[in-house]
């Protein structure tokens, strides 16, 4: 399966693909800016996607909360969301408002600054709060999202720190903090724009150009500091958080080569075969015969510098220890390690691979997302169309081979969880030994 | 380049706001229906965009389909079929689907059972047999049972530690009377999943999982003549008849109290639910109340929304659903506050539904909900897997043959009128029932104030009741 491909740039920068389809009449826009987390300055976490936040606020032509409706009222789904090295803005429409959402990506990505004022700056400080709380604070193993990169990444490291932010460094965000972000990282050469659905591609690029050529070219990025790390981390760490949890639950973390690279897709595939689905070797070895856990998981972050983390995640049983289910997920990694995978484990992997790649591509949001994913990163939408053939190329030796450099006992970062009454006797000295790391 | 030079290059302005072209058609796609002699239906949707299918295989063995003491059972009946099937255990069964690709989900919600899956269009055959056999030969081994039902007892541990989880519980149990199927989780309770073996289980099964009872969906690149012939060999010879289901209380309304404080101390929220019993799937008034509930609650720019998150700040998000079952699922606002703000949250929201029910919303917040239903519903049909979902709503509440043609004129048809008699008949602010999950010591008494009458504090384990 191969999706139309199309590209072109504007004058100042803006990187356009383009991927007809006119299966409905829809039509699904997508803009990456190259910035993330990473990006952010000390004091100011959380900073990347508290701006996310203020780009729904207006902006010269729009009014506050005027881009929910104004895309809602034609009929469309919309959001925004903030990772690591990247933030995105999307929209799905008719195909016959395809100009309303350029229009508003453009005007914001132009003219967000006179619409930016201290109240909207305040509330949406609040919402932000109030979503951390919801999605951490308050929530049973919530800190896993920023003790895992904490834990997995040196404290200079750009990947380290919080990407929901501190409270007090979101409190610390002004409107001059917005006012450089936007001049520093809102520029059309930072950015990607996708369109994919029905369109006709000559309007279309008509219509891009309108609408965002006349935006000026940005006076360039601060360079990251140097990312690359080790290909492992060099020694176990761990790190035992009791947390008012029942169960316990360890998220189990390894260096793996960076998202796209060579090596990445053996990565990929030894992370299917260890836990996605239920015929994994998880599910299967901890779930289904040992029965010392309930749910057994895998993912990747799939960051494309320093280093990709690949991340088993396990929920224990009432009656299972945390250490019992901390020694079974690494006798799991061990055997690997040392014994390599069959050929029928890569089989079923690249087969789940393959069709979830398929099914994703169904959806013009999912199309247009994944073409401003491979164009931001590697400065080519149409790799798109060949992660199939790149799964399906991995070899036994080649999963065997990432399987002995990479699941040895000095690349695993252990973050348990532990109920509180049940926290074990040595816990407290290992929290002062992470702190301290 | 320097600031003022950048503001220069940007002096040609901002582009003008532009008009929508003209809309291009869309027609819900085509499907086909066929009954075999046994009596098990099956519906086809032909879309051959890419070469995959989706099979929703909708059985009616949902839990108000248990008997009392028996809750959990369908859910744990439904998952149980992934356990082993026709000589197969159940790491066989998954490596068998897993191999050509894709992975079988079988659960059971409040009024069905679903096994559903994505598969490549080639491999359809290999898992339309394998999804037979688990609806015809499933094994339930005892292991498994075991297995099952003790990872749903860990799953109800983990819920008490969910405040978000705590407080859909205990409204659920603070809206429906004791005893009301509704009233307990679709997947049992404690005391109750704890009752169950695999003699309960099977006898579910045999009472409700029959030919009469079951519809097969397919949604992709797969034609009505090829899907028939595959149904004729794999379900041709399936027979039996379904028992009827024992009466029992499902959505009947509480008497208990009106405000409920589950004790989750030092929470930096409070996790919220208002609400009620809300209608029936079935219910006349299903178009008029689905535009009310966008306006009041359902959409990001709806009032609840805008009030509570951007012009307060007092949460991430807030929103209002109608449930809609068979019976009479709950009508609930969820939200989730900053524990000092919890009785303003709940000031706002009552006054958000006085509003609805006191004067016509504007033709501005009507075409806004309009307008998204009916503009929205093409981009929501877009893969396989919701066609598929679409048609198995057809049949779980026997909706007319035209239901999706029909939405779009539907919608746009309901009236400023009709939204106010759907606000006046349907919110019942003398019902609200109000549940918070958060620190009893500084939301207590704020609440208390509220409604004038002392709230009630229960602990996060309390029993689950009801049955």
């Amino acid at each position: 399966m191969q999706i139309a491909i199309e590209t072109f740039r504007l004058d100042n920068g803006l990187f356009v693909t383009l991927s007809e389809d006119h299966t409905a009449p829809i039509v699904a826009v997508n803009l990456w800016y190259h910035v993330g987390s990473a990006n952010e300055r000390p004091g100011r976490t959380g900073f990347a996607h508290l701006f996310e936040h203020m780009l729904f606020q207006g902006s010269a032509s729009v009014g506050a909360n005027e881009h929910f409706e104004l895309i809602q009222r034609a009929g469309g789904t919309l959001n925004g969301s903030t990772w690591l090295d990247r933030t995105n803005y999307f929209e799905t429409v008719p195909s016959n408002q395809l100009e309303l959402a350029l229009w508003l990506e453009a005007n914001r990505m132009g003219y967000l600054l006179p619409a930016m004022t201290q109240q909207k700056l305040d509330t949406q400080r609040d919402v932000v709060q109030n979503e951390r709380r919801w999605s951490m604070d308050n929530q049973p193993y919530g800190s896993w999202w920023e003790r895992l990169p904490a834990l997995c990444f040196p404290p200079d490291h750009p990947f380290h720190h919080s990407l929901i932010g501190s409270m007090s460094d979101l409190d610390a965000a002004s409107l001059e903090d917005i006012e450089q972000f936007f001049r520093t990282y809102y520029t059309p050469d930072n950015a990607v724009l996708s369109i994919a659905g029905d369109f006709d591609p000559a309007e279309a690029r008509r219509l891009v150009e309108r609408h965002f050529s006349p935006i000026p070219r940005g006076a360039g990025k601060p360079p990251l500091p140097d990312m690359t790390l080790p290909p492992t981390l060099e020694g176990a760490l761990r790190d035992v958080v009791q947390d008012d949890v029942v169960l316990p639950r360890l998220f189990l973390a390894l260096r793996s080569p960076v998202f796209g690279s060579e090596a990445y897709y053996a990565a990929s595939v030894c992370g299917a075969i260890l836990g996605m689905k239920k015929g994994s070797r998880l599910y299967r070895r901890l779930v289904r015969e040992r029965q010392v856990a309930s749910e057994a998981q895998s993912f990747t972050y799939d960051l494309t510098k320093g280093s990709d983390l690949l991340v088993l995640d396990v929920t224990g049983r009432p009656e299972t220890t945390p250490e019992q289910l901390e020694r079974a997920v690494h006798e799991e990694v061990d055997r690997m390690h040392e014994e390599g995978v069959t050929a029928e484990e890569v089989a079923r992997a690249v087969s789940l691979i393959e069709t979830e790649l398929l099914v994703s591509l169904q959806s013009a949001g999912d199309r247009a997302d994944k073409l401003s994913l491979f164009a931001t990163y590697f400065g080519d939408p149409s790799l798109v169309n060949v992660q199939a053939e790149r799964h399906r190329a991995v070899t036994v030796e080649q999963v065997n081979a990432f399987a002995r450099a990479r699941l040895g006992p000095e690349n695993r970062a252990s973050l348990l969880y532990v109920p509180r009454e049940a926290a074990p006797a040595t816990t407290a000295r290992e929290l002062a030994e992470a702190g301290a790391r | 380049m320097s600031t003022a030079a950048r503001e220069e290059g940007r002096a040609s302005g901002p582009t003008p706001r532009p008009l929508p072209s003209a809309p291009r058609s869309y027609r819900f796609p085509r499907f086909e229906r066929a009954t075999l002699a046994n009596g098990l239906r099956l519906f086809v949707a032909t879309v051959p965009k890419l070469p995959l299918v989706s099979i929703s295989a909708v059985i009616d063995a949902g839990a108000t389909a248990e008997r009392e003491g028996d809750e959990g059972v369908a859910a744990l009946t439904a998952q149980l079929l992934l356990e082993g099937a026709a000589g197969l255990d159940g790491a066989a069964l998954a490596d068998r689907f897993e191999g050509i690709g894709t992975s079988v989900d079988a659960k059971a919600d409040w009024d069905s059972a679903i096994v559903s899956l994505t598969v490549l269009a080639e491999r359809l055959g290999e898992a339309l047999s394998l999804v037979r056999d688990m609806l015809r030969t499933p094994a339930f081994p005892e292991r498994e049972v075991a297995r099952l039902r003790d990872e749903r007892l860990s799953e109800l541990l983990q819920r008490r530690a969910e405040p978000g989880a705590i407080a859909d519980d205990q409204f659920a149990r603070a809206v429906y009377a004791r005893g009301a199927r509704y009233a307990v989780p679709a997947g049992g309770s404690s005391e109750s999943v704890r009752r169950l073996a695999s003699g309960s289980v099977r006898r579910f099964y045999e009472q409700r999982y029959q030919p009469a009872t079951t519809t097969v969906v397919l949604a992709g690149d797969v034609t009505m003549a090829g899907a028939r012939t595959l149904a004729d060999a794999l379900f041709g010879d399936w027979s039996g008849t379904q028992a009827p289901a024992d009466p029992r209380a499902v959505d009947t309304a509480s008497s208990g109290s009106l405000v409920r404080v589950v004790a989750k101390p030092d929470a930096p929220q409070s996790e919220l639910r208002v609400g009620h019993v809300g209608l029936p799937r079935r219910h006349p008034d299903y178009f008029a109340v689905t535009v009310m509930n966008a306006v009041l609650g359902g959409l990001f720019s709806s009032r609840i929304n805008l009030n509570l998150r951007e012009a307060h700040g007092y949460t991430y998000g807030a929103f209002s659903a109608f449930e809609w079952r068979r019976n009479a699922g709950p009508f609930t606002i969820h939200t989730a506050v900053r524990s000092d703000v919890t009785a303003a949250a709940v000031q706002e929201i009552l006054r958000e539904i006085d509003g609805m029910r006191s004067a016509p919303i504007d033709e501005a917040e009507l075409t806004l909900a309009t307008s998204y239903l009916d503009g929205v519903f093409p981009i929501r049909y877009e893969t396989t897997a919701a066609i598929a979902t679409a048609l198995s709503n057809l049949v779980i509440h026997d909706l007319p043959e035209d239901f999706y043609d029909e939405y779009r004129e539907r919608i746009r048809s309901v009236t400023r009128q009709d939204v106010l008699r759907a606000a006046q008949q349907h919110l019942h602010p003398e019902q609200l029932r109000i549940v918070a999950a958060g620190d009893p010591a500084v939301i207590t008494g704020p609440l208390s104030e509220l409604r004038g009458a002392p709230a009630e504090i229960v602990r996060p384990d309390a029993s689950e009741g009801g049955a």
